[in-house]
């Protein structure tokens, strides 16, 4: 008898005759904010920042200008970005543009000094970014290695206000990361220091119509 | 209104004084009380120590002994929590083993009679103002059951409140365990003590003169850290305030 | 589960010397009081609280009956996703399978995420004896994992550390293992990440193989899911060429919409955000991205013990929060490692003696640990009645007799006798009291009680008589 057929005899036997247990019931909210864009953008805003992201707002026409004053600020030489990244957004800057390819070796991700990428969706409530691997945002590993993140989202149809809004939006098959704010951890007596393995500084462009 | 006391074992053996002001509470609030002598014991140690079946033939002695009252008013949470929370599930527990025992018609029977005094006070009888007087600075430890298992909620402190000259300080941490436990205070008595001292020195913190609670279980464990340390705080039943007047200073 | 533990003295003696280490004691209270007042906040956000509460539990209880059902719909999804599905009965057939695993890529080191069941099975142990080095990636588990010491908190593994502990262990140890700590380390919290960050870049960056566990496996879907805050996690899961998670088979979850309820509930009561920083979800392979091997091992390992015990079962909903650890009295003062086990706190306490049996003393004595004050309850995300579990498996423990039962069960079953006599409990209190002047401030067997506590003062007569004098 295999493991598996061990494991599943055990299983119903340790069931077997125990009262039925209906799925749940699903009485629980879908949204916890009133449906109002200017509201939800707000909502946003705030709870990234509340996670030590650096929140910006711009329109369409600005993304490339902001991006690029935001790289030169952080006095990066070289950024990366995903193939299907709109070519205005790296526009206005001078860095040495580093693709995305599969043959990348970690250490030279390593030696990138920032990634822009756009985003699947926004949630408000929780101030998450998701990814999930889409041609504006790339392989998973680039939006980690490297210690800058710029991270681009349109507004408002990718801002939604609630986990069950985006469970409904996101695929699954598809490789999903979820960003809450830079890197963290309360190791240490439980005291919140924010940046670790993943990048210490998270930037997000907010872009409205 | 018929009304019995159920004094709880602790109280009828150690603490005799907590009954009576429970008592002439009661009656100086209107209220006929009887005291069914063939109490003795819910069976909290026995059940909350591992002893389901021991425990049966208390539940049963229970529910004869307090039949055909309106209401039955216990000065212990602990006690009422037993009744009202445990009671019903030692019910289930055996009708799965396949015996009723008479257990489910019991538990059914008690658990929306029984009353921790606060309760009765507050919601039965609908008073706050019984019209006390306790010249005292007091802080409220509200024992985990009372809190948690029947919901006594602000009852208590409002009542205190309620006291003429009586100053009550806020208890910081309050809604943590005392550390008594029942058999826990003698299995695990370094961490109960642990727990104890720690209470106690939040209620110092307060400087209030009185810790008063209303369960004496957690008051005994209290009280004889407070004793061993010669504390000058004393641990006290809110009964025995209740029950203070100008005419009559109970304690 | 793993041998780590074996011989572990009882809970009340190993709780002794922590109550008893002032600096331990302090960590442990900061800490936990810290944490406890922030999930207090980040749980009043959400209107619907008790409605997602129960949601979880449902969902837990659901899946939990029909596990057979669900654990083979998890093992098709992640086959047709690209993953490979294998099943391990106990500790040392996971850890078999996880070695061989290994050992076929030809690797002799690994990275790791944080995992409660890896632990719990000693893999790292299991592997060292293999030549196959283990590396822990989690702040808090590179911390234990260089001081050579035992977790004692499922969220935060060196709680019992404090920031100046941890510079000397990093200071120490670094070096033997990685790149050594950088020099004029300081104790702040934000110098001791980047050390860490650091010393394990290196690691990620030539890593091969990674091993993790998961939060939660989607039935329907063929998912993984780990939350995380660091990172470390995110490498692991992304960086190597081959990927193995050991799960265990409770983890399952059976639908894609059911994570909603765990994506709220558990970031609010595990580190008391929102949002922890980062959760990857992942299905089988990507092309390109990622991984490309994955091997799930679905571990049993006791588990189909608790599931066999109607009140017991209840404890295989935990997502492993460590809300109850948070809120614990006990836990504050006894501190993890007096749990014997990898489930420290009032989860432990009635998960371990399930997962492991209660032969063991130190097993035996973990339903004990518990003043049932019912904070766990309150908090808890799933709604496991831990204090009902803990009655539950006292009651079991009773029945199977050994040291100082026997004695006691004569006791409960004599008290329960005079009870039920209430002429004999009243000739019995009469008797106590009237001799009451006689009695020794300390008398024997009261050892436990008045170490530290005084007797009360007895009374002149029991309340009955006085009834008896003045109303009747």
């Amino acid at each position: 008898m295999s493991a598996r057929d061990r494991i599943l005899a055990r299983v119903r036997a340790a069931v077997d005759g125990a009262p039925e247990a209906p799925p749940a019931a699903r009485d629980y909210l879908t949204s916890h904010t009133p449906d109002d864009p200017a509201a939800l953008l707000d909502l946003l805003h705030e709870n990234l920042a509340d996670y030590r992201a650096l929140v910006h707002r711009t329109d369409p026409a600005g993304v490339g200008p902001l991006i690029g004053r935001l790289l030169g600020a952080r006095g990066s030489a070289s950024v990366l970005a995903p193939a299907g990244l709109p070519p205005e957004w790296l526009a206005h800057t001078t860095c040495v543009r580093v693709e995305d390819t599969p043959d990348a070796t970690a250490a030279e991700l390593d030696a990138v000094d920032s990634v822009v990428t756009g985003c699947a969706l926004a949630i408000a409530e929780t101030g998450t970014l998701v990814l999930d691997a889409g041609p504006d945002q790339g392989r998973r590993r680039i939006t980690l290695v490297p210690d800058h993140h710029i991270c681009v989202v349109r507004i408002p149809h990718q801002l939604v206000a609630s986990v069950p809004q985006a469970m409904l939006r996101l695929d699954p098959r598809r490789p999903l990361t979820w960003i809450s704010g830079p890197s963290a951890t309360s190791d240490i007596e439980l005291d919140r220091v924010e940046g670790v393995h993943g990048p210490r500084t998270l930037e997000v462009v907010l872009v409205g119509e | 209104m018929r009304v019995a006391l159920f004094v709880t074992c602790v109280n009828d053996a150690v603490y005799p004084a907590t009954g009576v002001a429970t008592v002439k509470l009661l009656e100086r609030l209107g209220v006929e009380v009887d005291f069914p002598a063939g109490q003795t014991c819910c069976g909290q140690p026995q059940f909350n120590t591992g002893y389901r079946h021991e425990t049966e033939v208390l539940v049963r002695r229970m529910g004869r002994v307090f039949e055909g009252y309106d209401h039955i008013v216990t000065p212990s949470g602990s006690c009422a929590a037993m009744v009202r929370d445990a009671y019903p599930r030692m019910a289930r527990r055996a009708a799965a083993e396949g015996r009723d025992a008479g257990l489910g018609a019991i538990a059914t029977s008690l658990a929306p009679r029984v009353y921790e005094l606060t309760e009765f006070l507050v919601d039965v009888l609908g008073v706050t103002d019984v019209g006390a007087y306790f010249p005292h600075t007091v802080t409220y430890h509200p024992s985990c059951h009372g809190l948690r298992l029947l919901g006594l909620g602000d009852r208590p402190r409002r009542l205190l409140q309620a006291v003429e000259g009586l100053d009550l300080r806020e208890l910081p941490g309050a809604e943590e365990c005392c550390g008594f436990g029942g058999t826990f205070a003698v299995k695990n008595p370094d961490v109960s003590t642990a727990m104890g001292a720690d209470k106690v020195r939040d209620a110092a913190a307060t400087g209030a003169e009185v810790l008063c609670g209303a369960d004496n279980s957690c008051l005994m464990h209290l009280g004889g850290i407070l004793h061993r340390q010669d504390a000058p705080m004393r641990a006290l039943h809110i009964a025995e305030i209740l029950l203070s007047t100008k005419a009559e200073p109970h304690v | 589960m793993s041998g780590t533990f074996v011989g572990m003295p009882a809970f009340p003696k190993a709780a002794r010397d922590a109550v008893r280490d002032e600096t331990l004691r302090g960590n442990l209270r900061h800490a936990t009081h810290t944490i406890r007042d922030k999930r207090a906040t980040a749980v009043a956000e959400l209107a619907d609280w008790q409605e997602l509460r129960e949601a979880g539990r449902r969902i837990k209880d659901h899946t939990l009956r029909h596990l057979d059902r669900y654990l083979v719909q998890l093992e098709e999804s992640v086959t047709a996703a690209g993953g490979i599905v294998h099943w391990a009965a106990d500790a040392d057939e996971a850890n078999r399978i996880v070695g061989e695993l290994v050992k076929a890529t030809g690797e002799s080191e690994v990275v790791k995420v944080k995992s409660m069941a890896t632990q719990e099975i000693g893999l790292n142990e299991a592997l060292a004896a293999e030549g196959i080095h283990a590396y822990e990636t989690d702040l808090a588990e590179l911390i234990v994992q260089l001081g050579d010491d035992r977790p004692s908190h499922i969220l935060v593994p060196a709680i019992h550390r404090n920031r100046g502990e941890i510079r000397d262990i990093f200071r120490e140890k670094m070096a033997s293992w990685g790149r050594p700590a950088p020099d004029g380390l300081t104790e702040e919290p934000a110098d001791l990440a980047e050390a860490a960050r650091l010393h394990l870049r290196e690691k990620f960056l030539r890593a091969k193989v990674a091993i993790s566990g998961a939060n939660f496996m989607v039935a329907e879907t063929g998912t993984l899911v780990v939350f995380e805050s660091e990172g470390n996690g995110r490498m692991c899961l992304t960086l190597p060429e081959t990927l193995i998670s050991v799960v265990g088979i409770e983890k399952v979850v059976p639908t894609w919409q059911d994570l909603e309820v765990f994506l709220q509930t558990l970031p609010r009561s595990s580190t008391a955000e929102r949002m922890n920083p980062y959760t990857s979800m992942w299905t089988g392979t990507t092309d390109g991205d990622g991984p490309r091997t994955f091997h799930l091992v679905l571990l049993d390992n006791g588990r189909t013990d608790a599931l066999a015990d109607d009140i017991g079962r209840q404890a295989l909903r935990c997502i492993r929060c460590s809300a109850c650890l948070n809120v614990c009295p006990v836990y504050e003062r006894a501190g993890g490692h007096a749990y014997g086990s990898v489930y420290p706190g009032p989860i432990g306490a009635i998960l371990t003696p399930q997962l492991r049996g209660t032969t063991s003393e130190i097993d035996a004595s973990l339903p004990y640990a518990s003043s049932l004050c019912g904070a766990c309850y309150e908090v808890c995300p799933v709604a496991i009645d831990i204090p009902e579990v803990l009655v539950h498996l006292r009651e079991k423990v009773a029945e199977q007799g050994g040291p100082g039962h026997r004695l006691e069960k004569a006791a409960m079953k004599a008290a329960s006798w005079v009870m039920d006599h209430p002429a004999v409990m009243a000739a019995g209190e009469r008797a106590a009291l009237r001799t009451r002047a006689l009695h020794p401030k300390r008398p024997p067997g009261a050892g436990a009680w008045t170490e530290s506590r005084d007797l009360p003062e007895l009374p002149e007569e029991p309340f009955r008589d006085w009834w008896r004098k003045n109303r009747t």
